[in-house]
């Protein structure tokens, strides 16, 4: 009876090992931070100065801290991490721009284990004894989260890379050129998805207004196939311009394309249309009244 | 996880012309507040003057509720409509081009909803009529690479 | 150009839309918030100014308006086609990017209306066609 009572206190005084691998991260804080300074994954970021790597050892630790604390050594949504993802995702991108991969970089932070295990074994009397063992499977797992968390982050750098050289590509993809007084023209290249169009017609109403223009031509000789849908695009695009005062040509219309329109039944209707781009400002040349003519034969001749 | 913050909706009466003016803008400051560009601003405040107008002729007043949404990973607008009117008998014909029980150009619902990104609409008979639309700015990462 | 005209106060109460006589052309320029009163109050004003002035053209600028919705849309066309009726021809000008985009998203497309890109190239449209239908036999 006596005994049954003394091992349920013992068993009440002993903390569980999250919270045990909790205290450790905070009480060591200052020496997993110096031995994480030295570790790659830091020494590459911060190679100015260490006692940034140190600073940003010691609040990943922190974060690690306030999970274990916590209780979700497994969760790479808690909350904990929140702190270091920031930091995390502002150094995977930049060793991204470095040109490693996300393997190369896990594998960094997989390397950011050992040291702090060490650490770990070594507050205990005896390494070996039960306690000892499950406090490092609780901090193993805890840094594993930490792999994930990290790798996560890199991904989804990734993805904001990928979003925002989609959206530098829409304005550099989409040149107005200013062809002639009063003429501008966009030469369209590539694939024309919603999201083009809208900044194709964006740029090219800009345009309008800013060159004063009364022609507009949308030279569609680089795009490889129009479907209703980007036949729709262009509609929308010359309704615009219309309304806005000017005239939209769409030039550049290849043989393939016109049968495709043809046999899509799209109506392009009122759309003014011109086989080249060349015949496009020639148009509007003449609408104008200029007119483009060889020099007199005489002169030709003399040159 | 990003903490869910969503703004206290603002509702403004629909009762005048004069109050189709201030929703138009109303709804324009919020939306340039949110950071929605230009043609955004302009479609999402169109789309909001044709349905207060709906509200205000077909449903006899009512008001607008405009709630800003900025836990996504890009802020949005929505904009419910609400009034107690006859309700709209036959929705599939309401929300075609063209046709029109007001003397307008029959433009107002499928005008209004091809100028939103999400349109949704819960009329009953009687009872009244809950037009709510959404419209979510596109939003460029602001940090550029090497900054 | 006979110079400025009769540019008295339209529109509603509080309310004005400036209409300039320029010779042949009536000049109405539509500013920032236009209840649809107003809106109504100037189809019908502009419609009365053309049968006494008998002018040959009409300009509506809308350059300062930030948005057209199906509403002065419809007013817009009406101005426009009640001007027709009476012989003078109607150009709307300086509509906005950001607008236009919305008109032909809404459906609202205006096929019977001249457009120009601002007054001064209204005005050129105008007089244009002036010389061309006394040209014509």
């Amino acid at each position: 009876m006596q005994v049954s009572v003394s091992v349920s206190e013992e068993n009440a005084e002993q903390e569980p090992p999250a919270q045990q691998v909790s205290a450790f991260l905070e009480r060591r804080r200052e020496q997993i931070a110096q031995r994480w300074a030295d570790a790659a994954l830091f020494r590459t970021v911060f190679t100015v100065s260490r006692d940034e790597a140190v600073e940003a050892g010691r609040s990943v630790a922190a974060a690690l801290a306030a999970v274990a604390a916590a209780g979700r050594l497994d969760d790479i949504r808690a909350s904990g991490f929140a702190a270091v993802r920031d930091q995390l995702g502002r150094m995977a991108a930049s060793r991204g721009r470095m040109g490693i991969d996300a393997d190369g970089l896990a594998d960094e932070v997989a390397a950011l284990r050992e040291p702090v295990t060490d650490l770990l074994r070594a507050e205990f009397p005896d390494p070996c004894a039960p306690e000892a063992q499950e406090c490092v499977l609780a901090l193993t797992v805890l840094m594993g989260t930490l792999r994930l968390v990290v790798l996560e982050t890199t991904v989804s750098a990734g993805e904001e890379v990928i979003a925002r050289q989609r959206e530098q590509l829409h304005e550099v993809a989409t040149p107005v050129i200013k062809l002639w007084e009063s003429t501008v023209a966009v030469p369209l290249i590539g694939t024309l998805d919603s999201a083009r169009s809208q900044v194709v017609m964006e740029s090219l109403l800009d345009a309008i207004v800013a060159e004063r223009a009364r022609f507009a031509i949308l030279d569609i000789t680089g795009v490889p196939t129009v479907d209703s849908l980007v036949a729709q695009h262009l509609m929308k695009t010359v309704a615009a311009a219309r309304l806005m005062g000017a005239e939209c040509i769409v030039s550049g219309i290849r043989p393939a394309i016109a049968q495709t329109i043809v046999q899509l039944g799209i109506d392009l209707g009122t759309v003014l249309t011109r086989a080249s781009l060349a015949d496009a400002l020639a148009y509007a040349l003449s609408r104008q009244g200029v007119e483009i003519a060889p020099l007199r034969a005489a002169d030709a001749g003399a040159r | 996880m990003r903490a869910s913050r969503h703004a206290a909706p603002a509702s403004l009466p629909i009762g005048s012309d004069a109050d189709l003016a201030w929703v138009r803008q109303q709804v324009r400051q919020a939306a340039a507040e949110l950071g929605f560009g230009l043609v955004q601003q302009t479609k999402l405040v169109t789309a909001a003057s044709e349905l207060a107008r709906n509200t205000l002729v077909h449903g006899g007043g009512g008001h607008v509720e405009i709630t800003p949404l900025d836990a996504g990973p890009s802020p949005g607008l929505r904009l419910a409509f609400v009034d107690a009117g006859p309700g709209i008998r036959d929705l599939d014909q309401a929300m075609t081009d063209g046709y029109t029980s007001g003397g307008g150009l029959g433009l107002g619902m499928s005008g209004a909803k091809r100028l939103v990104q999400e349109f949704e609409v819960d009329s009953r008979p009687g009872e009244g009529t809950r037009v709510t639309v959404t419209s979510w700015a596109t939003v460029v990462p602001p940090t550029r690479p090497g900054s | 150009m006979t110079g400025p005209s009769g540019n008295g106060p339209f529109g509603g109460p509080g309310f004005t839309v400036p209409v300039l006589r320029l010779g042949d052309i009536l000049l109405v320029t539509l500013q920032g918030e236009l209840h649809d009163g107003m809106a109504e109050q100037l189809q019908q004003d502009i419609t009365d100014r053309i049968a006494h002035t008998r002018v040959t053209g009409v300009v509506i600028d809308i350059s300062g308006v930030d948005i057209v919705d199906s509403f002065l849309g419809r007013v817009l066309a009406e101005i426009a086609a009640g001007a027709g009726l009476l012989a003078a021809r109607t150009v709307l000008a300086g509509m906005r990017p950001a607008v236009a985009i919305t008109l032909v998203e809404l459906g609202l497309t205006l096929p019977g209306l001249r457009t120009a890109l601002d007054v001064e190239r209204a005005m050129e449209l105008l007089t244009a066609g002036e010389r061309q239908a006394e040209g014509s036999p």
